[in-house]
């Protein structure tokens, strides 16, 4: 990571709220190895202001949790990284370029919502996305890859509206990768996806990680990305409060430590799984 | 990845969609059914009256089931916000927005396919003019029917009473080739006029508005 004011600091922020790091960061330096940069960046809906001047500068090759409470301009952030939302104020360079969609094809974003056709199986879904990104040679080959990838079978017929909430996570997250993007845009990858399935996606995502792809996750799960995390990005109030390298202790879970934790132990009911074992860096 | 490649696999993608839930099609067979049956039995012309109201009511006809279809095209790239997926990938707007526009074009054929011999029927209509007339009259109205419905859908979609927004937009933009259609197809069945006029002022529409539709669709798509 190189960026100015916005290092990240090995200090827990405890309440991130009311803290010294809370303050807008000023103008990083430029950075030519930058493959994220953000310069107060302010997006208001309305009269509501749901990012205030976030500035950051991210190198590639790793893999960045975005956090906070409800409301703290998290998706807003991936989407205007995305290309979904213009910032109010302030400009953002992804890839070396400001024109979002000169750079579009090395881009994966995975929404909130599935972002899928549900009358069409998942091969048939991914099969059209991909083509979308150009891809034409071999392009069954490459669906089946990613849908294996994730942890499903890519002869499942039916439809993806009669999956499971989790499959359809899965085959999101398979249709985000299945162009074999350099930076990867995640909302919320987690939710609705039973342990060890969010266990597996988060494995996923160190490895292409270790692969140099660079990843950005919004999640309220962070503890599964424990392991494979380098960095998080903590928001607050449409700010960047802190900058924290790996996961923030107070967020880790608390049972990660213990030899001897179960399943049974920790009161998981998928919501909340642990962490991914192996894959520290 | 070039314009025409994309719209192809778009709208391949749609027509799969349609044939497995039919929502559109339904939906536009159903209204527009409707309209002949409850219209027949309303007036009850004489074969002569048939012939004058007929290019009227046939196309009103179409018209109101077409805005049905043009609705349910753009709802289901809402479900699941699918769109974003498009629109976070760099295949062209304009693709996508020919595609729609085409795909439209084949429903709303269809549905003309269909509904025709019903109105021969129930309106014991006899074209004394040259019936290709008719057809070329079909083509040029049925796409300037839906390439302004295509694009004011687009709009009214993410609008919250949708349904109301777009007949509200598109109806009165759709007047001078509303107009051209009927005197058109009233000529033809008559026999008293030559449709050229009609037919010229069809194909200009058509030229004019697919080309600032054209043009404006990548603004509407990625509007906030």
């Amino acid at each position: 990571m190189k960026s100015s004011a916005s290092a990240p600091t090995d200090a827990a922020p405890g309440g991130a709220v009311n803290t010294p790091q809370q303050t807008p960061v000023s103008r990083p330096p430029v950075n030519a190895r930058a493959v994220v940069s953000l310069e107060g960046v302010v997006r208001h809906f309305g009269r509501f202001a749901a990012l205030r001047g976030v500035t950051a500068e991210v190198d590639a090759g790793r893999l960045f949790l975005i956090l906070g409470e409800n409301g703290a301009g998290k998706s807003t952030l991936l989407r205007i990284m995305a290309g979904l939302l213009k910032p109010t104020r302030g400009s953002i360079t992804m890839l070396g370029s400001t024109d979002l969609r000169e750079v579009a094809s090395r881009m994966g974003y995975m929404g909130h919502a599935p972002l899928l056709y549900d009358e069409l199986s998942a091969m048939e879904n991914l099969r059209y996305f991909a083509g979308l990104y150009g891809i034409a040679q071999g392009i069954d080959t490459r669906c089946q890859a990613a849908i294996r990838l994730v942890g499903l079978d890519p002869e499942l017929k039916r439809g993806v509206g009669q999956y499971s909430q989790g499959m359809r996570q899965r085959i999101s997250l398979a249709r985000a990768i299945v162009h074999d993007p350099e930076l990867l845009l995640l909302d919320e990858p987690f939710s609705n996806v039973d342990v060890q399935s969010a266990r597996e996606m988060a494995r996923l995502l160190g490895n292409m990680r270790d692969e140099g792809k660079t990843i950005f996750v919004v999640t309220h799960q962070p503890v599964v990305l424990e392991a494979v995390a380098d960095e998080s990005l903590l928001l607050s109030a449409g700010l960047l409060a802190a900058r924290e390298r790996g996961l923030p202790e107070y967020m880790k879970f608390p049972y990660s430590q213990r030899a001897d934790h179960t399943d049974a132990d920790k009161g998981n009911d998928g919501a909340c799984p642990g962490p991914v074992e192996g894959g520290e860096r | 990845m070039t314009v025409m490649a994309v719209a192809r696999r778009t709208l391949a993608k749609d027509l799969r969609l349609e044939w497995r839930a039919k929502d559109a099609v339904n939906s536009m067979l159903f209204f527009a059914l409707l309209v002949v049956v409850i219209f027949s039995f309303s007036f009850d012309p004489t074969a002569e009256e048939s012939r004058r109201i007929a290019g009227g009511l046939v196309w009103v006809a179409f018209l109101f089931a077409a805005v049905v279809a043009l609705n349910q095209t753009w709802a289901r790239e809402l479900r699941n916000q699918v769109l974003d997926a498009y629109r976070v990938s760099p295949a062209p707007a304009v693709s996508l927005f020919l595609a729609k526009a085409v795909g439209n074009f084949i429903l709303v054929s269809v549905l003309e396919l269909l509904m025709t011999p019903l109105f021969v029927i129930f309106y014991n209509l006899r074209s004394v003019g040259p019936v290709y007339q008719l057809l070329l009259i079909a083509v040029l109205g049925t796409w300037a029917l839906v390439v302004n419905g295509t694009f004011f859908a687009a709009i009214s979609i993410r609008t919250r009473s949708r349904e109301i927004m777009l007949p509200l937009i598109l109806f009165p933009i759709s007047i001078p080739a509303l107009l051209a259609m009927v005197d058109a197809t009233t000529s033809v069945l008559t026999g008293e006029a030559s449709p050229r006029f009609w037919l010229q002022l069809l194909a200009v529409y058509d030229l004019v508005f697919t080309t600032v539709c054209v043009a404006l669709f990548d603004t509407v798509i990625n509007a906030e």
